[in-house]
């Protein structure tokens, strides 16, 4: 091990922070924007939220113009890399969505403060850093500081139990797997001598991984399983998201598996890689089991919070079917798979943030009901959405599912696939329950029409995404196919 | 230039004029009257374009015609589309049957009329893809996607069990299907390519991964198809689909099935399909029989249709799997004449569950002495059902039984006398609701079939007996393919086995045999 010698380039301040613009921008726009909240006093809310969505916006425009540039920054600390930038543009814009979708829900719940969009900026640039990091200290920076925004905005209704038990619960199980993942680190570094993903993939690359290092590599995952909510550490998940304001959980269940999915990818396929056959076997435990406990768990369910939440569980499983392939393709695959996870989600949250009625907001899955003759359009978006998460052709879950099972077939776990396949049909049951709900039963009283137009504009998007991604697979499977060479050249 | 993406046009017309009328209000009488007429235009037209498939193809050929390719997804998937022997009669029969769905259900859809229509176009296009794709992604996507107009259509203009049906006919076919995709990656891994024109012609897979495959594709169009003992979603589906659905349930989606063994099971995986072939006629002579059996004893007369559907079904099976001209023609022009004749038989219990809101056959008795046209129709249909010579039945049953007789003379005798049972349940329904006195009350104001009733009846009556007279048509059309498909099947046997082992007269017989029915 001691052979091995690796020069990681000087540390240029300013050239290094022009590497970081997109991060620089978030920080100083989110500082910037507290600051305007607080002189402003409470008025401002409406104020900050535009400001925060357009600086998200922005930013992920320099990030899609900046697309192809590969440098690292601060001693090869941090990487930006097509894949990178692939994961940036989905956790910026998830963060964008979700701040212009909260803005009705907000208002009618008299919720709205200006700490709501600079959380949200401010777990946004954590998870820009996350996905980005090539140090297991950036890394764990990156996870913080999203890690306690989403925390505060889990408990942003302070005067609800339900929110500030969510909250509460998030915190302390979320500051547990953030200490088995610093524990993991600490093991890795003291087995290998560094923290660098650079120097670390070199020194495994050697062919020494010492019993420390699995052991390291093992903590390090569970703590990284426990933020994508997959199985054995989902526990927090249906009742955090059931607790949570919608918009908040609308949040949860977007950017933040988008930006933790990346970092697994990120320190599992570089500098993890030659333990493959390590991580191969963890990633397909927590895999099965996600995929297995998301189907039947949700079958259950009545709230339509707690059933996205298991549906999460089982579709964090289905990716992570892609990433126990261990090859570019699975990368590109679970780049897909989270895209369309992502834009999914969103869709299918903006309908339940329009289930209001007169007396306030609903959440049962039976206040559905009907929904097809009572508002036909919005039943449609939902039920693509629906049958786009258990993965029927052609809408776009279908090709998420595609790419993932490609990939794992191709280095022979077909095995892997088969059950994946079988939780799939088992998991249909409870989407095609609520498609059931809102087109074969009688109608329920109608939702009052509050959505307004940046809801529909949000909520068609979606929908034409997922109806015509058939259309656009091909250019969204090269550009996932360019992020993933990035990272496993 | 529609020449030439002539394949293309076809699928999505279906597609598009259901996009058209989205934005169409049905809330009045004079908007549903809009949507149905633009529904029936819009099918009739794609039926209209889809002749030109059939003028212009060339029957000399058994390569892929038509053909037109687009890059998709990369990688070596893309959108290819094409037609042969095979498939073309497939493509003319959906479109065909598309309107005369739609006018089945003409009166009977009185709620959601547009979302009705709209689901039945869109599964159109599915359905037309099924055949027309000549990519394994493509292909998929298509089989997979008629499931959700059909879960809709069972599910909201269904009966009162709707709920149930339509999530068994979801679930079961999806996990037979899901089982497809997992083969279909592990082509694509092993070949390098989705193409269907390619892994026909150069696909070669080793026995062992052939096993596999072949498995997975069978667990697919087995409940497909349906065959027993996978077919138990069937008889609920149809019992509680609306009769348009019934229709299009029985005369074309289970015509996938038929299809997927004859484009992917035999050609891609002949040593497998050798292998399994005695499992196939094992299983088809017992849905032949013992669905037969379960017939006959029915009181409902959509579940006595549907069992019936599943023993000719049977008959399809045992003509493809025994592999020579015969069985395998044999089972595509059953399949054809099934499509005609079953969705004809759904209609005609339409027609009177219409009047009378009852689908037992005990409600029903002396019907010829109100409805005269009606007992003509029906007749027709029993008698093609039974397979009687002059009707379309009769050509595709013999010509499996032939088939299979070359093979397996057991099979063949077992499955003859399914034909016996096929005329005990269908001539014994026919009198129990058609013949006898009218006794009952409710009966003595039933009227006879109206005008739109008649216009729906009589193409179907037409290509009955027109096709159980004249079959050389559909001979000619799939002669080139099939002998093709035939020729490399033995071909990839003898180069398994060794060329002594293969029963290359029996080939020669086949062939011979072939040139006399011609």
């Amino acid at each position: 091990m001691d052979q091995i010698t690796v020069t990681l380039p000087p540390v240029n301040i300013l050239a290094d922070m022009a590497v970081l613009r997109p991060e620089i921008a978030l920080a100083v726009g989110a500082m910037a924007l507290l600051m305007l909240g607080v002189f402003r006093g409470g008025e401002s809310a409406r104020l900050v939220s535009s400001l925060a969505a357009l600086l998200l916006i922005a930013v992920a425009g320099y990030v899609v113009w900046s697309w192809g540039t590969e440098t690292t920054a601060f001693g090869a600390s941090f990487a930006v890399d097509a894949f990178a930038s692939f994961a940036k543009v989905l956790i910026l814009t998830g963060s964008a969505l979700a701040i212009i979708m909260a803005q009705g829900f907000l208002r009618s719940e008299k919720l709205e403060r200006f700490e709501f969009p600079v959380l949200i900026v401010l777990a946004a640039l954590g998870m820009l850093m996350m996905v980005s990091a090539n140090d297991l200290i950036a890394l764990y920076m990156g996870i913080e500081l999203q890690s306690l925004a989403l925390y505060v905005l889990a408990a942003f209704n302070r005067e609800s139990k339900r929110a500030t038990e969510s909250g509460l619960k998030y915190f302390v199980l979320g500051a547990l797997s953030s200490g088995l993942l610093l524990y993991g680190c600490s093991l890795i570094y003291g087995f290998t001598g560094t923290t660098n993903f650079t120097v670390l993939a070199q020194v495994l690359g050697g062919g020494e991984a010492g019993l420390g290092v699995i052991f390291g590599l093992t903590f390090l995952m569970a703590g990284l399983v426990f933020k994508i909510s997959a199985v054995p550490f989902h526990m927090w998940t249906p009742d955090v998201y059931e607790g949570a304001p919608t918009p908040v959980t609308a949040f949860l269940a977007a950017a933040p598996k988008v930006a933790a999915f990346a970092l697994i990818l990120r320190v599992l396929s570089d500098p993890l890689m030659p333990l493959v056959d390590e991580w191969r076997q963890i990633v397909i435990v927590v895999s099965v089991l996600s995929m297995m406990l998301g189907a039947f768990g949700a079958i259950g369910q009545t709230n339509i919070k707690r059933l996205m939440a298991y549906s999460t569980i089982g579709h964090m499983g289905f990716a992570l079917v892609g990433l126990a392939a261990g090859s570019a393709g699975g990368v590109k695959g679970v780049l897909i798979y989270m895209a369309i996870y992502m834009i999914t989600n969103i869709g299918t949250f903006v309908v339940v943030l329009s289930m209001r009625r007169k007396e306030g907001m609903v959440e049962d899955i039976t206040d559905l009901s009907g929904l097809s003759r009572t508002q036909p359009l919005l039943a449609f978006a939902l039920a693509a959405f629906l049958f786009s998460l258990a993965g029927i052709p052609p809408l776009a879950g279908f090709f998420g599912k595609l790419y993932v099972f490609i990939p794992a077939v191709e280095a022979g776990l077909w095995w892997l696939a088969v059950i994946g396949v079988i939780a799939s049909v088992i998991g249909a049951f409870y989407y095609l329950r609520v498609v059931k709900i809102m087109y074969f039963d009688e109608p329920a009283p109608a939702f009052e029409h509050v959505m307004g137009t940046e809801m529909r504009l949000i909520l068609w998007g979606a929908t034409a995404i997922v109806v015509a991604f058939i259309v656009i697979a091909g250019p969204v499977g090269q550009l996932a196919g360019q992020a993933a060479a990035a990272l496993i050249g | 230039m529609i020449l030439s993406n002539l394949i293309t046009v076809i699928l999505f017309l279906p597609a598009a004029v259901a996009l058209l009328m989205i934005p169409i209000s049905d809330d009045t009488e004079h908007g549903k009257s809009n949507v149905r007429n633009l529904a029936l235009f819009g099918s009739l037209f794609t039926f209209a374009v889809s002749l030109f498939l059939l003028f212009q193809f060339d029957t000399t050929t058994p390569d892929f015609q038509f053909v037109e390719q687009y890059a998709w997804l990369g990688g070596g998937i893309n959108y290819k589309v094409g037609v042969d022997g095979i498939s073309v009669l497939f493509v003319i029969l959906t479109t065909a049957l598309t309107p005369v769905a739609i006018l089945a259900g003409w009166d009977a859809i009185q709620s959601r009329v547009k979302e009705y229509m709209i689901a039945f176009l869109i599964l159109e296009t599915a359905m037309i893809g099924v055949f027309v794709a000549l990519d394994l992604v493509l292909f998929y996507v298509f089989f997979e996607a008629g499931l959700i107009p059909m879960f809709l259509i069972i599910g909201v203009w269904g009966g009162p069990r709707r709920v149930y049906a339509s999530f068994k006919f979801f679930l079961y076919t999806l996990l037979g299907s899901v089982l497809m995709l997992i083969a279909l990656i592990a082509m694509y891994g092993i070949s390098g390519t989705t193409d269907i024109e390619v892994l026909l012609r150069e696909g070669s897979f080793g026995p062992a991964i052939q096993t596999w495959l072949f498995l997975a594709f069978f667990a697919s169009f087995a409940v497909k198809m349906p065959m027993w003992p996978v077919h138990t979603w069937l008889p609920d589906a149809h019992v509680e689909a609306p009769t348009a659905g019934s229709v299009i349930l029985a005369a074309i989606l289970l015509k996938m099935g038929g299809y997927g063994f004859l484009r992917f099971s035999l050609p891609m995986f002949p040593i497998a399909s050798d292998m399994f072939a005695p499992m196939v006629f094992a299983l088809s002579v017992i849905a032949i029989v013992y669905t037969s059996l379960v017939a006959l004893a029915q009181e409902d007369m959509k579940k006595l249709i549907a069992y019936s559907s599943v023993a000719h079904m049977g008959f399809v099976t045992m003509g493809i799997f025994a592999a020579n001209m015969q069985g395998i023609q044999g089972g595509i022009i059953q399949m054809i004449s099934h499509g005609i004749v079953s969705g004809a038989l759904f209609i005609c219990v339409g027609i009177i569950y219409d009047r009378m809101h009852t689908r037992m056959i005990a409600d029903y008795g002396g019907l010829v002495n109100r409805m005269p046209v009606y007992a003509f129709a029906f007749m027709v249909f029993t008698l093609a059902n039974v397979g009687l010579p002059g009707t379309s039945g009769f050509v595709g049953e013999f010509l499996t039984i032939v088939g299979v007789f070359q093979v397996n003379t057991w099979v063949a005798l077992i499955a003859a006398t399914g034909v016996i049972l096929s005329a005990g349940y269908a001539l014994w329904l026919y009198r129990r609701v058609v013949f006898g006195e009218l006794v009952k009350d409710a009966l003595k104001a039933i009227p006879d079939m109206g005008l739109r009733e008649k216009v729906v009846m009589a193409p179907l009556i037409a290509a009955t007996i027109i096709l159980g007279v004249y079959p050389i048509p559909m001979f000619d059309i799939t002669a080139a393919s099939v002998e093709n498909l035939i020729q490399e099947y033995r071909a990839d046997l003898a180069a398994h086995y060794g060329p002594d082992e293969v029963m290359v007269a029996e080939a020669g017989l086949s062939l011979r045999l072939t040139g006399g029915v011609e």
